[in-house]
């Protein structure tokens, strides 16, 4: 149903675009239109440019098709331009207005509509209220449901300080209370430009665009050059071409189907992005995902799942390795965490029975940011705990146990493998410790293979020491790695990279992320990051997924392939339809050039008529695969070329033959 | 027939074994770094630029057009004096009288442009001063500013400084043109061309009646026409001419020597951008279209004039109308299409009696103007249709198009837009204006197709600066000297300026690395495409015209 009214609003659309000041934007097209109204003037007074050969029928055909070409033309753009309207529209439905409450200097609280606050405003936002502008927290913490924006359902935490202290307007509190500090003006908020960006307002034609648009241009003016002067030529000779034949023959000539399909591309390609749920501040930064040489990546988060899967129990004490695996799996059971289910998995891996009727009836405790904790207190008042170290050891003293003396050591062995240690207790016995391991993502390693075979070079940075990344990057498969490294070091990197002409690609979310990002040719920020990184980089992804830049650099270079597929496609069609039109146009006059029509045409008319048919069909046709892009499977250049040409250079030549002599046969009984 | 198509292939391949070295010596002789050559001609070198004042200086690109096309200009002006004025200055020894104004202005540009369209009968209408001054000065002159021109743009594509224009260009002349055209000079000598300064001779014939037999310095003329791609004959038959090319090893000769350079720049191209595989695929993709295009117009030849088959008539040689007998079809065709193809314009046979499909060929050498072309700017033309497929075929692998490690963007695209058109506006528009015009319509000498591809040779041998002639037309009015001339000048200047702007622009990027993900252009599958980008853009163009002239009269013959 929504698929129905976007084609019903497409279609009105692509007859307001009939504008003459809009077309004149696309030269192509307006050749056509132009032709179209002087085919359409001569087929009322067909006399108007002296004496006329040909039957008023085929004037009006001739018009009419030409009127057919613009708007196909002007649908495939308002089709495109149509799904990112969609988008803004149910976007622009999460901006409603909300009340603020609004704090004072003198610590009385104003309700304010949210399109009267100012940057610097304070906000007070209890659980259930609308977010009504972006802005940092300032003060308390709490979970924000912002799938109004990102679709993503799952709540996430935002706390004063650090980097999860940004919100943005129009997401929902769900828990507990913040103060926010405004940082946006109305009108320029996230939300605003998003809807903008998704509504193609502010599209501006990209470079490479404006490269091809001119080229293209060349080639509608030579084509014009060469039939405006055939006249002179034919008439040398003793004959004269119609006008309206003459027209058709030019809009056969000039590269319509890419001319018709251009900005569909691009906007398209933009959407691309979109529906993948990253916005591109610009066509730019999609265009230039496709020339990257270097990827940049975090290795947390990124590259691995973080240290958050355990690989080993290491007992400490008098503990037997039993029974720190007993109080371990006791203390994951309930626990949901990514690090608990690993405990289990572990376990169940090694075979360890888990014994699951002790939990019943004991109470839950769950883990939260100030303990640092989780575990279970079971119904036989045993209490087991499982978290930080530092806080299983405070908790403990506080129950008077004592802390063995292998424990900081340990802890210190597994901090040194970069792993994070997990101590476990119960009542005031340490019982040892979970090594947490960092694990490489599943799929990565043929990712990287992929990015290698597409010539693009990644590099992994990390805070680890040199060995720890060293066995990271060689399980992953990135070609290079930095350890120790700091955010500052970021820049660095992509300042030597970019000295060597490399374009480089980084993901980042925190504030001193923002510089690396600025800098980057693609910045690609985590919504979930601070408003200064969102700032910085030229992409956000709503899902705060970084290995996203990877899909990124497809999307660019697939949108730069199907502009190159079917500009080729375009260009090739011209020999088809040369072979089509010019023995038509001069069979009149030198019947010998029947020899030429090795398509075996019915009639000069029927000819003319297929080539201009075609021409005109063709731009429907490949509506779909301008929307949707090119396939694009990573491989050298030399086969990905060799392929493309295959399809849509050899395709280009030889489709049209196929075309047209089937609309001939076709328009044969009416003619 | 087998030892015609023979003697082609060992001709070919001579030109090939040519090419390779003389490629590596020219990327040498440009070479401001310091190499063994300096030896030999510093000296000389040295000399002339302290009587130019020319500083080792390096130019930006746009003073190096700039330079270029003044010192030009410059020339032209001197020459188009000497021509006037002929008639009362020294090396007249037969009298010949002062050049009419647009004739003047017609040769003075057209000997400049490396074009050598020859309004004028050379034996009768130019002096001795105006051959070796005007003519012969020029003919070194205009290849040194083309060679000197590609070599610069070749440095921008590399990355390296431009040049400069001045330094180049008397290299040009003291490392390349001089010291071959005086050993093929002597050679030619050898064979019997003359070599003379007095006047012409009369000869009393067997019927008594009294012939006046031109002669001159044609050894040393002959050389350079051949070797700068000039084509301007000492004798108005040109190569014809049994002084100009005495027998079939003068004319092994000419045909080597006018693809010497042009063949040789690919190879220049690849050593100087760091790659001999980059200059291998062009020079690969720019022989093939010449063998079949060789292949297409002996075949045509060979068939003979199917009028005069159906008359009963044996043609057993082939189409013998317009060709020397000393040459044959074989030698008169090879001819022919090296002429066009190296932008010479240099004939031994008529090009206007060719069969249809023949005279259709050697005309698309001139209208692609990449088959190799004339010395430095049918090069400079093709890299122009390999910046286009170039474009095409990396937007095809997913990336921005870059070429040799820079990027092709707006800017250069807009260049490279306006270079495209200039072909065939001035063609094309020339011709449709001769075609409605007295003064042009007046000239044709055989009326109907053939008339029509008459003023479009016309044109376009004066757009790609080649200068041969479709003879049949009477050319030598006011009209077709300015309109011709006009043709010249901006089919020359305007391509040769516009790319040295994209060379100047290219070479101020930075280098993007290659990786496996870059397109490269210098595989197969690039000339291939490169082919196809020639083909698609520059022959469809013309489409419509060949069929209306050579393909219409020969399917009406």
């Amino acid at each position: 149903m929504k698929d129905k009214a976007l084609i019903t609003r497409a279609l009105l659309d692509s007859i307001i675009k009939l504008n003459p000041l809009v077309m004149v934007k696309n030269p192509i097209m307006f050749v056509v239109e132009i032709g179209f109204v002087i085919t359409l003037i001569l087929s009322f007074l067909p006399q108007l440019f002296g004496n006329s050969g040909v039957e008023p029928w085929f004037n009006i055909t001739v018009s009419l098709i030409l009127l057919f070409t613009v708007l196909f033309a002007n649908f495939a753009e308002a089709l495109a331009e149509g799904r990112g309207k969609a988008q803004a529209n149910s976007l622009k439905q999460t901006k409603e207005e909300v009340i603020a409450n609004v704090l004072k200097e003198n610590g009385k609280v104003e309700k304010l509509s949210s399109s009267q606050l100012r940057k610097g405003d304070i906000v007070v936002i209890t659980q259930g209220e609308m977010v009504p502008g972006d802005g940092e927290v300032i003060e308390g913490l709490a979970s924000v449901d912002e799938s109004a924006i990102t679709g993503e359902s799952a709540p996430v935490i935002k706390e004063a300080g650090g980097d999860f202290n940004s919100v943005t307007g129009g997401t929902l509190v769900i828990s507990d209370e913040i103060k926010v500090r405004i940082t946006r003006d109305p009108g320029e908020s996230f939300l605003d430009k998003m809807i903008s960006l998704v509504e193609g307002a502010e599209r501006q034609k990209t470079p490479n665009e404006m490269a091809l648009s001119t080229v293209l241009t060349s080639l509608t003016l030579i084509f014009m050059i060469v039939v405006v002067t055939l006249p002179f030529f034919t008439n040398y000779l003793g004959f004269q071409i119609d006008i309206p034949i003459l027209i058709a023959l030019l809009v056969c000539l000039i590269p319509t189907t890419i001319g018709a399909l251009l900005s569909a591309i691009g906007i398209a390609g933009m959407d691309r992005v979109t529906q993948f749920n990253v916005l591109a501040m610009s066509g730019k930064a999609v265009e230039a995902a496709g020339d990257i040489n270097t990827i940049i990546l975090d290795k947390t988060g990124t590259i691995t799942f973080g240290n958050r899967m355990a690989s080993e129990f290491i007992p400490v004490g008098e503990a037997k390795s039993e029974e720190l695996s007993y109080w371990a799996a006791l203390s994951s059971l309930s626990d949901e965490t990514p690090e608990g289910r690993s405990v289990i998995k572990l376990l169940k891996e090694r075979g360890t029975k888990i014994d699951e009727i002790m939990t019943d009836g004991g109470k839950i405790i769950e883990f939260r940011a100030e303990t640092r904790m989780s575990g279970i207190d079971l119904a036989n008042g045993r209490k087991v705990r499982k978290g930080a170290v530092d806080a299983i050891k405070n908790w403990v003293r506080l129950q008077g146990g004592h802390i063995p003396t292998e424990l900081a050591e340990e802890t210190k062995a597994i901090s040194k493998k970069g792993g994070t240690p997990l101590a476990v207790a119960v009542d005031d016995k340490v019982y040892g410790l979970i090594y947490l391991k960092d694990t490489v993502k599943p799929g990565m390693k043929e990712r990287f293979e992929q990015l290698r075979k597409m010539g693009i070079k990644t590099m992994m940075c990390t805070g680890d020491n040199p060995l720890t990344a060293a066995t990271i990057a060689k399980e992953a498969g990135v070609d290079e790695f930095i350890a120790e490294c700091k955010p500052e070091d970021k820049i660095d990197v992509i300042k030597y990279e970019q000295q060597q002409g490399k374009l480089v690609a980084m993901t980042g979310d925190g504030t001193n992320d923002a510089p690396a990002l600025a800098q980057a040719d693609v910045g690609l920020a985590m919504n979930s990051g601070t408003a200064a990184a969102k700032e910085a980089a030229n992409m956000v992804d709503l899902d705060s997924n970084p290995t996203k830049i990877i899909e990124v650099v497809s999307i660019g270079k697939q949108l730069l392939m199907t502009r190159g597929a079917l500009t080729t496609f375009s260009i090739a069609n011209d020999i088809a339809k040369y072979f089509a039109i010019i023995p038509a146009i001069f069979m009149m006059a030198i019947p010998e050039m029947t020899m030429l029509n090795i398509m075996r045409l019915d009639s000069p008319l029927s000819a003319i008529l297929s080539a201009l048919i075609f021409n005109a069909v063709i731009i429907p046709l490949l509506i779909p695969l301008a929307m949707k892009g090119v396939t694009y499977k990573p491989m050298n250049s030399n086969e990905l070329l060799r392929k493309n040409l295959t399809i849509y250079g050899l395709g280009g030549i030889i489709v049209p033959f196929i075309g047209i002599k089937m609309i001939d046969m076709l328009i044969t009984f009416f003619i | 027939m087998f030892t015609t198509i023979l003697s082609m292939i060992i001709t070919l391949f001579i030109a090939l074994l040519l090419a390779i070295p003389m490629g590596i010596y020219l990327a040498k002789a440009f070479d401001y770094n310091i190499t063994g050559l300096d030896k030999i001609y510093e000296p000389i070198e040295k000399c002339l630029f302290k009587i130019g004042g020319i500083k080792k200086q390096n130019q930006t690109w746009k003073q190096y057009a700039i330079s270029l096309v003044l010192a030009n200009s410059f020339m032209i002006v001197i020459v188009y004096m000497i021509f006037r004025l002929q008639g009362i200055l020294p090396l007249n020894p037969s009298n010949i009288a002062g050049m009419e104004p647009t004739l003047a202005f017609n040769t003075a540009i057209s000997f400049m442009t490396n074009t050598n369209l020859q309004h004028y009968s050379g034996e009768s209408g130019l002096s001795y001063l105006s051959q070796m001054i005007g003519i012969l000065f020029m003919m070194f002159a205009a290849p040194a500013t083309a060679l000197a021109v590609v070599i610069a743009f070749i440095r921008g594509l590399a990355g390296k400084k431009i040049g400069n224009f001045f330094i180049d260009f008397i290299r040009a002349m003291t490392r390349v043109l001089l010291p071959i055209s005086f050993v093929a000079g002597l050679i030619f000598i050898g064979l019997g061309v003359p070599q003379t300064l007095d006047p012409s001779i009369t000869a009393q014939t067997i019927e008594g009646t009294e012939q006046n037999i031109a002669r001159g310095p044609v050894a040393s003329f002959l050389s350079i026409k051949e070797l700068g791609n000039n084509g301007g004959g000492y004798f108005g038959v040109n190569s014809a001419h049994p002084f100009e090319n005495p027998n079939a090893l003068s004319n092994l000769i000419q045909i080597l020597l006018m693809l010497l350079l042009p063949t040789a720049m690919p190879f220049t191209y690849g050593r100087m951008v760091g790659s001999a595989k980059q200059g291998r695929t062009l020079f690969i993709s720019m022989a093939m279209i010449l063998v079949v295009f060789l292949g297409i117009t002996l075949t045509s030849e060979y068939q003979g004039n199917p009028v005069l088959h159906d008359m009963g008539l044996q043609q057993g040689q082939g189409s013998m109308e317009g060709k020397e007998v000393r040459f044959g079809v074989g030698q008169s065709v090879l001819y022919a299409v090296v002429t066009t193809a190296s932008e010479t314009g240099a004939v031994n046979t008529m090009h206007d009696t060719m069969t249809p499909i023949g005279g259709m060929l050697v005309l698309s050498n001139m209208l692609l103007n990449t088959v190799f072309g004339g010395v430095g700017a049918g090069f400079i033309n093709v890299m122009m249709y390999t910046m286009i497929a170039v474009f095409l075929s990396a937007l095809m692998v997913g990336r921005t198009p870059e070429f040799l490690g820079k990027k092709i963007e707006v800017k250069e695209m807009k260049l490279i837009a306006v270079t495209m058109l200039i072909h065939p506006l001035l063609i094309l528009g020339a011709s449709a204006v001769a075609l409605i015009l007295p003064q042009g319509t007046e000239a044709i000498s055989n009326p109907g197709f053939h008339g029509l591809t008459q003023i479009v040779y016309e044109y376009t041998s004066s757009a790609a600066n080649n200068g041969s002639g479709f003879e049949g037309l009477g050319d030598a009015t006011p009209f077709w000297n300015v309109s011709t001339a006009i043709v010249m000048f901006l089919g020359r200047y305007f391509g040769l300026v516009t790319m040295m702007a994209v060379a100047g622009s290219l070479a101020a990027k930075s280098l993007v690395p290659q990786t496996v993900g870059t397109l490269r252009t210098d595989t197969a599958l690039f000339g291939t495409i490169l082919l196809g980008t020639i083909f698609i853009v520059g022959a469809l163009t013309f489409f419509p015209i060949l069929v209306l002239g050579p393909v219409a009269e020969y399917l009406t013959l």
